[in-house]
């Protein structure tokens, strides 16, 4: 390599060097300013590492892997409840009213045979119970034991189409009043694990109304905000495009991930 | 190229003015095109993994031992709370020690208005409380840190060159006395090998504080605890896991301070150079004295 080529090919490096350090101040300033994280290619670009993350998760962690059980010692003295803690639609409080005695649960869709369950039909299926940590987006956990009906038996039951691919909970609460229900959604894989339930009791006791009375949703490798309370109706569906804000969730709607596996 | 025997022939300065020092030192190539480029994406990726952490902090400023967040188990605690004339003040609990924060951590001032915030506007990414956000640069700086240090750990370990670089020779550990009293006397030995002192720091923090940096992080993951139960289980709970990132985050806070003062105290455009175009000036002399003792 001659002097001149050489030099020319140092010019290039310091150029790059000089990108990643104005790259580098660049990232200091938004600490002030939001206009980077408003940008929507910026938010799209970032929003794409979810597919990364996913599809890394999905090849270490396989479709029977078990969040960890704890033992009845761990289970905390008062379950923490987040989001909804005590919905005030009229509908809602009618049923709390006559103990959900005609709440019934319907299981629709992409499926061969549409279900409408009573919370006693349900209590009458084969449980599940299992101890398990609650981690939130937010960053706290708590354990409590869970017991309720596996959403894989439920789903069998019902007989999903072919091209079924998520499955929908929605929600009876508008969290913070806003004018949308809570839904969450889930991928095949993760309804058919073991440990995802509708669970219908809390440390042996009904599930309280602040922790989602009388069904919540437990998949437990997932983040706290996948696990849907007040469950009223699970559907089945293809795609949730045209559902809600279309992303798939109610926070998932407001900028978090779909994937809540980290 | 990157080898530190270069004679200085090839690299004079552009200017081709003999300067005043060539008389007793020479320019080597000291840092590979590999290291230079870690080094600087490393920084951008650990100035958006610091501040986006400060912004998931925020939405819930407790640390605690063990699995899950009992009150009786908190070790740091950011918040504020009102004195009794109405007047919001910010504090930092660690156990049983709370200090005034106040104006920075728990109470601070963000678009002319104060309000409860554990970290500052000015330290989190983005300024606003907005976790969704903050976890998207996260993770996004995540993938470029983990991969790239995963890289530079096989890079570092497979080389032979790189080996001598960062693990010290049997002499250096019998001089180590003699480094510590010449590093604290701000007595800078300008030679192309790295000292013990330094040596230690580097493998510290390269194969211990950055790799648990990485796996603390990840065994908050839900999925990654149901793939790999023994990722929480060596923090002793998701929990610890969260308070050992933090501790990790301090960590290189601190590092970082320590060695950007070293850099500027030890010749900051020698030391700068050097990593940005990999030349560095040696000191003849003291890298002669290096070689006799060898």
């Amino acid at each position: 390599m001659n002097d001149d080529t050489s030099r020319r090919v140092n010019r290039g490096r310091r150029k790059l060097l000089a990108g990643l350090g104005a790259l580098g101040a660049g990232t200091l300033l938004p600490g002030c300013d939001d206009s980077i994280s408003r940008n929507p290619q910026v938010r799209e670009a970032l929003g794409s590492m979810e597919k990364l993350t996913r599809g890394a998760q999905r090849l270490v962690a396989s479709r029977q892997s078990l969040a960890q059980e704890f033992d009845k010692s761990d289970i905390a003295p008062v379950f923490r409840a987040n989001g909804t803690t005590d919905p005030q639609e009229p509908e809602y409080l009618r049923m709390v009213e006559n103990g959900f005695a005609d709440w019934q649960l319907r299981v629709d869709g992409l499926v061969n045979r549409p279900l409408e369950l009573s919370l006693a039909q349900l209590r009458e299926m084969p449980s599940r119970t299992q101890i398990t940590r609650h981690d939130c987006v937010e960053g706290w956990s708590c354990i409590g034991e869970w017991t309720g009906v596996v959403l894989g038996d439920l789903l069998d039951q019902a007989e999903p189409h072919d091209n079924a691919r998520f499955v929908v909970f929605h929600c009876a609460d508008h969290t913070y009043g806003r004018s949308d229900l809570y839904y969450e959604s889930l991928d095949m894989i993760e309804s058919y694990h073991p440990q995802t339930i509708l669970a219908y009791d809390l440390n042996g006791d009904a599930l309280p109304v602040a922790n989602g009375a009388p069904i919540r949703l437990r998949a437990e490798r997932q983040l706290g905000y996948k696990h849907a309370k007040y469950v009223m109706r699970v559907e089945v569906v293809e795609s949730f495009r045209d559902l809600y804000g279309g992303k798939g969730g109610y926070w998932e709607d407001r900028g978090y991930e779909w994937w809540a596996g980290i | 190229m990157t080898s530190p025997a270069n004679t200085a022939t090839d690299h004079e300065p552009p200017s081709g003015s003999p300067s005043p020092e060539s008389s007793n030192t020479r320019l080597i190539k000291r840092h590979s095109p590999g290291t230079r480029v870690w080094h600087w994406i490393n920084l951008v990726a650990l100035v958006i993994l610091l501040m986006s952490g400060l912004q998931i902090f925020n939405a819930h400023p407790t640390l605690y031992w063990g699995d899950q967040s009992l009150s009786e188990n908190a070790v740091l605690a950011i918040g504020a709370r009102r004195t009794a004339e109405g007047e919001a003040r910010g504090y930092l609990q660690i156990s049983d020690y709370r200090f005034d924060t106040t104006g920075v951590l728990g109470w601070s001032q963000h678009n002319d208005e104060y309000s409860q915030r554990a970290f500052p506007a000015w330290a989190t990414l983005p300024g606003s409380k907005w976790l969704a956000m903050g976890r998207n640069w996260h993770f996004l700086a995540a993938w470029i840190f983990a991969t790239s240090l995963v890289a530079y750990l096989i890079y570092t370990v497979i080389r032979r060159q790189r080996r001598r670089q960062i693990f010290p020779s049997a002499h250096q550990w019998r001089q180590m006395k003699q480094t510590f009293l010449d590093h604290a006397r701000f007595r800078f030995h300008h030679v192309s090998d790295y000292n013990v002192i330094q040596k230690l720091t580097y493998i510290v923090v390269l194969f211990g504080l950055l790799p648990m940096l990485v796996l603390s992080g990840l065994a908050m993951s839900p999925t990654m605890d149901a793939a790999w139960p023994w990722l929480p289980e060596m923090f002793g709970g998701r929990q610890s896991a969260r308070t050992f990132h933090f501790i990790g985050a301090v960590a290189i806070v601190l590092f970082v301070v320590i060695h950007v003062g070293l850099v500027v105290i030890s010749g900051f455009f020698n030391n700068l150079r050097s990593m940005v175009t990999g030349t560095y000036r040696i000191n003849v002399s003291d890298e002669a004295n290096q070689r006799d003792e060898r």
